[in-house]
């Protein structure tokens, strides 16, 4: 009876954070049918976000402290969905019905990303922020007065290189004169630690089996989300707005739905969801501006195990994943066989994290060869669209 | 988007010109180079020469046939570790125990069962091809069997790159985990890590680079390339029309995986090391953009992408350690919005254009590229020429 207990909380506590990464992706790539690589990275910013919340709490003193996660959750998925409407608007757009184009793009962009949290300082700030300023606003000036044909072509080049000169050297002087204090990087490579507040460390032991409250209180972040979501989409005006897109993109266009801010507005929220998930897995370990590398690609398998497009599917396939992962992992099969036997020489072989990925993989091979569309298909005429 | 179309039709037939052309730069390669160049550029021209090989492959896939691999690495590495395998059975005979010097840490006692045949040299050979070959033909099998296709088979390649990294990781006993197999003493006798020994694998990749250009090109000529760029423009047309694309993906899919190995095989005796960093995410995307860049559906721009974007990050990372990474995603940007047909496409068709746009001169009217394609247009455009005169 234990060990059941004991599986299924660590299972469901596996599934859990599966399904909350999982979750911003279900709704990208099923409701837009984006793959969004750099969906890990944005978990990291939201990581990171929660680094600098519970750092700004800590000078405020120890009672606040314990409350720190109330203003980082939202906080987390402000700054993941800001980057993700910048995203969307800035790369995504242009590349809809391209997908791998879009799957090459948000790799790129997940790898700027991961470095810019390596290297970002007071000085690349300034950098940054120069040239946005110079460029950006160099075009709109440009925009408003006439230029001759001939000259036209020559605008964004001269624009591109004049204002990154001026903001790389710019900077440079900046740094050499401010000293470490502009240049030394805010994290650095190395990995970040979120302390959890007091009242999340330890658990509560009930019939034997220990419950962290670090994985209960992500449980329930997980079901929150989850409940969230579906008031969302299925009692707002925007979530209809959004399942109509979905269903007929051109249709709901005719009938005055403005589509672009509808995508905007989905990646927002897939985006910020990941923002959320970030900030739940600062509290399972340290961060590194690679975590997200970790998470995505189990992510999507979730999502492709679950159908694209239904989140039920996800949820199922979270949790299912989750379970297996840990039944294998944790080599509890091993403790019902008799030893010596092949089947039990089989999952001794597989008990390991590692060794279990390898186990989950092959059966979701498996089971893709007999259900191809997931667990729970789209059905209709537009699926093959 | 520029359509990718009027580039996928190469001539029809292998000229002699374009053989001579080959051989020429074969030759320039093997006997002009080395003398040319520092050893130390010497030995990443080596490498990228070999990893030239398996962007044609990525290429054949890609570019041709629109199957967007992410797990390339997969038969990179395998390519390597079979090569590897039989490099470290030759235990020189000084040593204190037959075994590879690794199992020793782990107190294995005895070879596991297959590692045997990789006594043979010809076993290991046709190991660095075939196995790949044959797990690229099973995984692709059992993928397309299915119609799973686009970005489902993108990340699956990807799931399974990693289950492999997972594996070789965890196997110390068998493969030295996270280290890798390393240390390399003879082939055949010669020292593996002497200089005269390491001309002859280069001048091995570079004949192995030429023989896969060829086959490449022979392979995306006529009725079989056709085939592959239907299916990569609409595959359900193809299936209509009564062929049946999973074969041909299946195939296709093989030749890349043994391509793939073949650059990793001559990768690792140049490196002198193969582990599962191989087998790395980012490393199997990588081979993406090495394509991307140099011109997807255009052989010679797979060759010159491995060979730029790896020249590239070797200057820029020797100046600035940081700043490759930053570059490396804006290539992907820059190539994905900006530039779809890669270098090759773009000097083919966009840089005319812009030169005369830079100068001002007026630019010439563009019609449809079908229009060149199609034998009913040509007819009528030759019969129109006659009348005239």
């Amino acid at each position: 009876m234990t060990f059941l207990l004991e599986s299924v909380f660590n299972g469901m506590s596996i599934g859990a954070v599966l399904l909350l990464t999982a979750l911003g992706l279900a709704i990208v790539f099923g409701i837009m049918g984006v793959i969004n690589l750099a969906h890990g990275e944005l978990m990291m910013l939201g990581a990171y976000t929660t680094f600098m919340v519970q750092n700004g709490f800590r000078q405020l003193g120890e009672g606040w402290f314990d409350a720190y996660l109330l203003i980082a959750v939202p906080l987390a998925f402000a700054v993941a969905a800001g980057v993700g409407v910048l995203l969307e608007r800035g790369v995504i757009r242009y590349l809809y019905g391209r997908p791998l184009e879009t799957l090459l793009a948000t790799w790129g962009v997940s790898l700027i990303l991961q470095q810019l949290v390596r290297s970002i300082s007071w000085q690349m700030t300034l950098q940054i922020a120069l040239f946005c300023l110079l460029f950006f606003g160099g075009r709109w000036f440009l925009s408003k007065r006439a230029i001759a044909p001939r000259w036209q072509a020559w605008v964004t080049p001269v624009l591109m290189v004049l204002s990154v000169g001026i903001g790389l050297t710019a900077g440079l002087v900046a740094g050499g004169a401010v000293g470490l204090a502009m240049t030394k990087p805010w994290f650095g490579a190395q990995g970040v630690d979120v302390t959890a507040p007091s009242w999340l460390r330890g658990g509560v032991n009930l019939w034997g089996v220990q419950f962290p409250f670090v994985r209960l209180l992500i449980i329930a972040l997980t079901a929150v989300c989850l409940v969230a979501i579906y008031l969302f989409l299925l009692r707002s005006q925007w979530g209809l707005r959004i399942r109509a897109v979905t269903q007929n993109r051109s249709m709901s266009a005719c009938l005055g739905i403005p589509t672009q801010t509808v995508d905007a507005l989905t990646f927002a929220l897939g985006s910020g969801l990941a923002g959320v998930a970030g900030c739940a897995i600062s509290l399972l370990g340290s961060v590194s501006p690679n975590t997200g590398q970790n998470y995505i690609v189990e992510a999507f398998m979730v999502v492709v195990v679950g159908g694209v497009g239904k989140i039920v599917g996800s949820i199922v396939a979270a949790l299912g994943i989750g379970l297996v992962n840990y039944v294998i992992g944790s080599g509890l099969m091993t403790r019902f066989l008799e030893p010596q036997t092949a089947l039990f020489d089989f999952f001794e072989f597989f008990a390991s994290t590692s060794m279990a990925r390898v186990m989950v993989f092959i059966l979701i091979i498996a089971f893709l060869q007999l259900r191809p569309a997931g667990l729970f298909p789209q059905k209709g005429r537009t699926v093959d669209a | 988007m520029p359509k990718l179309s009027q580039f996928s039709f190469p001539k029809d037939r292998l000229s002699g010109r374009e053989l001579i052309v080959v051989a020429a730069l074969a030759l320039i390669l093997i006997f002009l180079m080395p003398p040319l160049l520092p050893g130390f550029r010497l030995d990443l021209l080596h490498r990228y020469l070999a990893l030239a090989i398996v962007a044609l492959g990525i290429d054949l896939i890609w570019g041709f046939t629109g199957l967007l691999s992410l797990g390339h690495g997969i038969f990179f590495a395998l390519g390597g570790y079979a090569i590897a395998m039989h490099l470290k059975l030759q235990v020189p005979a000084t040593a204190s125990s037959p075994l590879p010097d690794f199992m020793a840490l782990y107190g294995v006692t005895e070879l596991p069962w297959f590692w045997y045949p990789f006594y043979s040299f010809a076993f290991a050979v046709a190991a660095v091809v075939v196995i790949p070959a044959l797990l690229g033909a099973l995984l692709g099998y059992l993928v397309f069997r299915n119609r799973i296709r686009g970005v489902y088979f993108s990340i699956l390649t990807q799931a399974a790159i990693i289950v492999f990294f997972n594996f070789f990781n965890g196997q110390q006993k068998l493969f030295n985990g996270t280290n890798g197999l390393t240390d390399f003493q003879t082939l055949l006798g010669f020292p593996v890590r002497d200089a005269q020994t390491q001309y002859w694998f280069y001048i091995l990749t570079v004949i192995f680079l030429a023989l896969a250009y060829l086959l490449c090109r022979w392979l995306t000529m006529g009725r079989f390339g056709r085939l592959l760029v239907a299916i990569r423009d609409d595959e359900a047309r193809v299936r209509f029309s009564g062929y049946n694309p999973t074969s041909y993906k299946v195939l296709v899919f093989a030749i890349s995986a043994a391509l793939a190995g073949i650059g990793g095989a001559f990768f690792t005796l140049r490196t002198g090391i193969i582990s599962p960093r191989a087998m790395d995410i980012a490393f199997s995307i990588e081979m993406v953009i090495w394509v991307a860049v140099g011109g997807r559906a255009s052989l010679i721009g797979a060759i010159l992408g491995a060979l730029l974007v790896n020249f590239a990050r070797s200057l820029l990372s020797e100046q600035f350690a940081d700043i490759w990474l930053f570059f490396q995603g804006a290539l992907f940007l820059i190539v994905v919005l900006a530039l779809p047909t890669g270098i090759v496409g773009w000097l083919r068709t966009e840089a005319p254009n812009l030169i005369a746009k830079l100068l001002g001169r007026p630019q010439p009217v563009a019609t449809y590229p079908e229009l060149e394609f199609n034998p009913e247009v040509q007819y009528e455009r030759e019969v129109l020429q006659r009348e005239d005169k």
